[in-house]
């Protein structure tokens, strides 16, 4: 290894000290000296809005299912009741196009109950767990995964994945090709300010816009490129709802 | 402070030259920026608060840099806390030397690589392989303009210059696995893109990528993608090395309401783009198992230490300043003979390159200064105000230079360049002569005698001219902007151009070139 590499010697320690020693000189700070960085960020001008639409104006899990489809996800309400067969309708008809010996990838900590119905729908389909983990190989022969998320975003028209229980590990969610993800109608914040406030940062998180697309090509869209090729949504609405 | 030069790059005005004679980048360019411009704009009506967030980000990085020590401290022990390592670059050597021997540490000869801005910046493919390294560009763009031996043209979309049936060719050339009758649609491109990409990504075991964004509160890490090449980097390798300029610190993990609210909409007019991946140290069980995130300074602190030149830091990449700008428009990225091109290249490019070589002293002229670039500017960059103050560094530099008795050719090319956008009779003139050779000399010609032509002889001192474009300068504005400009009304030029009455004659030796 070359000595910049190694942390700890001389070589690093001396870029680190002639960089930090470089900012400091630039904006004409002394090292040690007095300054309130933190009431300096505490005003800053935040002007801008919490929100874009205010939920006490507008149906914002609506919101989230418009603009979510805007970028061709499939979306669909169903009630929470309805959710375990529409789950299983889903699958058995990607698993229909899959061919035969197609199987699913299912994280830990799924709500029981939301894949009750899968072997109704589809006698024989494998749902296969992620413990011990998947190869990478694996997880890319599989039909799809099936998740939770941790909330979504009206105003953009995404949904964020924290990878905790239900979600499982970033790879689950990336290398199969289908990808059906269910979103609690009280999971949906209106705008960025709540979902960020909602999320820990300790934690990876994916931020998921519609499918995989790429415009690098005459600035033509394509869906699907190396992410899942189809993202599809189910909304779970409260049961009163219908 | 180093940021590899382009192989054989030559200095402004003669790759602008170049790019203007070729009728297909022209047509592409025009296409795609034309697009983008007017998907933003809707992008960006539909929020009402834009000002705000503007306002915001400006706010928010001016304050970061002002602080800078301070939160690179706090990044540093974040990321350390989480599980991380950070290293310290002084300049791309350092970078490339890190990332190499961290490769090498791992165990491998490959490694797969997402996007950025920091690794072109330092011409880390380049030194990998000089180390025996294989570096795998996986956007797809990236891997066009790698597979086709060529430079990106442009920060967000870098094979703008290439069409459809281009890209088809160079992948059935280049791509092994690309599928018999691979046609030019490029759904199809894309597919073989995916399968061509999916071997190296599943066995991938080190990952390089930038960071749009480092929070300092939390040591996160952000990443902006579309495809999910970005997402595969990130998560699938054994080892993620990360090199991100010292300038993409945000205090806090707060901020990102302003910028994930400002940045798709800028770039790719997007209410979000398909995926971000925020990531702090590492996780047991999910993704990488050692990060290495490389701080680099690479000349971003001189920039630092000018009070206008700064706020370039402030940039956020969003490429907006491209789409809007005539210049770049009509020449392409090529022109400006750096990873950063269009109006943020021309103030950002000479700061952290410096302004010693003939090309950074041009490129601060790459501009007709209208204004079209701070108007859109998300971070609120005032370009115009740094073009015209780093002109001045480039006049002060030339002055200390060892040829300071001999007048600047490439000042003096742009300086003709801008005279000649500025004046009707002065344009036609040269289009006429120009047409004229183009008549002469036929398709292939270039013409000795158009170095005595008093407009185009700075360009081509040291190189035969091509032929002039079929579709003039002049020609080209009027049809584009026949909306908001008269042919006989081009952009303002600012003062301090040489003018022609004052422009030295010009002697048939010393361009710096030579
Ligand atoms: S200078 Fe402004 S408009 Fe240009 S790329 Fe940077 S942030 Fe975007």
């Amino acid at each position: 290894m070359s000595d910049w590499a190694r942390p700890g010697s001389p070589g690093a320690a001396v870029s680190r000290e002639r960089v930090l020693g470089r900012v400091r000189a630039a904006i004409g700070r002394a090292q040690g000296a007095e300054r309130d960085v933190a009431a300096e960020y505490a005003a800053l001008p935040r002007g801008y809005l919490r929100a874009h639409h205010d939920p006490a104006e507008h149906d914002i899990v609506a919101l989230f299912a418009e603009r979510a489809a805007d970028y061709r996800a499939v979306v669909e309400s169903v009630t929470t009741a309805a959710l375990p067969a529409a789950i299983a309708r889903v699958i058995a008809d990607r698993a229909r196009a899959g061919g035969t010996g197609a199987w699913f990838a299912v994280p830990a900590g799924l709500p029981p109950g939301w894949l009750s119905r899968v072997a109704d729908g589809t006698p024989g389909v494998r749902l296969a767990g992620d413990d011990p983990p998947l190869s990478a190989l694996e997880l890319d022969s599989c039909a799809g995964v099936v998740t939770g998320c941790a909330l979504a975003i009206a105003e953009t028209g995404t949904i964020v994945l924290d990878h905790g229980p239900g979600q499982g590990r970033r790879a689950l969610t990336l290398v199969p090709d289908f990808h059906l993800v269910v979103v609690r109608h009280d999971q949906v914040a209106a705008d960025l300010p709540d979902a960020l406030a909602g999320l820990d940062p300790a934690l990876p998180q994916t931020l998921i816009s519609g499918p995989s697309a790429t415009s690098d090509i005459e600035l033509v869209r394509v869906e699907g490129v190396h992410g899942p090729r189809t993202l599809h949504v189910l909304i779970a609405t409260a049961d009163c709802q219908g | 402070m180093s940021m590899p030069t382009y192989l054989g790059m030559p200095a402004f005005p003669e790759a602008a030259a170049e790019a203007l004679a070729n009728p297909q980048l022209r047509r592409n360019l025009a296409h795609a920026t034309g697009t983008i411009r007017t998907k933003r704009a809707a992008a960006v009506a539909e929020l009402t608060d834009w000002d705000e967030l503007r306002a915001a980000a400006k706010a928010i990085k001016d304050h970061t840099l002002a602080n800078l020590d301070h939160y690179l401290l706090q990044l540093e022990e974040k990321v350390t806390a989480a599980g991380g390592q950070v290293h310290w670059a002084d300049g791309a050597a350092e970078a490339n030397a890190i990332v190499a021997s961290l490769t090498r540490a791992a165990g491998t000869d490959t490694v797969v690589k997402v996007k950025s801005m920091a690794t072109q910046e330092t011409g880390l493919n380049e030194a990998l392989a000089a180390e025996g390294i294989t570096a795998i560009e996986t956007d797809l763009a990236e891997l066009i303009v790698q597979l086709g031996r060529d430079r990106p043209s442009h920060i967000l979309v870098p094979a703008i210059h290439r069409n459809r049936a281009e890209i088809r060719e160079i992948f059935r050339r280049e791509m092994p696995d690309a599928p018999a009758g691979l046609t030019d649609d490029p759904a199809e491109l894309a597919a073989a893109a995916r399968s061509h990409l999916r071997r190296a990504f599943l066995s991938a075991t080190v990952g390089v990528s930038g960071a749009n964004f480092a929070i300092a509160e939390t040591g996160s890490l952000v990443v902006l993608e579309s495809e999910g090449n970005g997402r595969m980097c990130l998560t699938l390798p054994e080892t993620l090395i990360s090199v991100v300029g010292i300038e993409k610190l945000l205090p806090s993990w707060r901020d990102l309401e302003v910028f994930l609210a400002l940045l798709p909409r800028s770039s790719t007019a997007e209410r979000m783009n398909p995926y971000i991946s925020t990531w702090t140290g590492v996780r047991p069980g999910d993704g990488p198992r050692a990060f290495h995130l490389v701080l680099l300074d690479n000349g971003r602190t001189t920039a630092l230490a000018d009070k206008i030149g700064r706020q370039a830091l402030r940039c956020i990449k969003c490429s907006a300043c491209l789409n809007v700008c005539p210049v770049y428009e009509r020449v392409g990225g090529h022109a400006y003979g750096s990873p950063y091109p269009g109006p943020i290249g021309a103030i950002l490019t000479p700061q952290l390159r410096g302004m010693s070589s003939a090309a950074d002293q041009a490129l601060p002229y790459a501009s007709t200064l209208c204004g079209a670039c701070y108007d859109v500017c998300p971070v609120a960059i005032n370009i115009p105000e740094a073009l015209v103050h780093l002109r001045s560094l480039a006049v002060d530099s030339r002055r200390h230079a060892r040829f300071q008795t001999d007048f600047p050719a490439e000042r003096l090319a742009l300086g003709a360049v801008a005279w000649t956008l500025r004046g009707r009779r002065r344009l036609a003139f040269a289009q006429r002569a120009a047409s004229a050779s183009r008549k002469l000399f036929g398709a292939s010609g270039s013409a000795a005698w158009t170095r005595r032509l008093p407009l185009l002889g700075g360009w081509t001192r040291t190189r035969n001219l091509p032929v002039p474009p079929p579709e003039s300068f002049r020609a080209w504005w009027a049809r584009t902007r026949q909306d908001d400009a008269s042919p006989d009304s081009p952009p303002e030029i600012a003062p301090g151009l040489p003018s022609p009455g004052t422009a030295p004659r010009q002697t048939g030796s010393g361009t710096a070139d030579e």
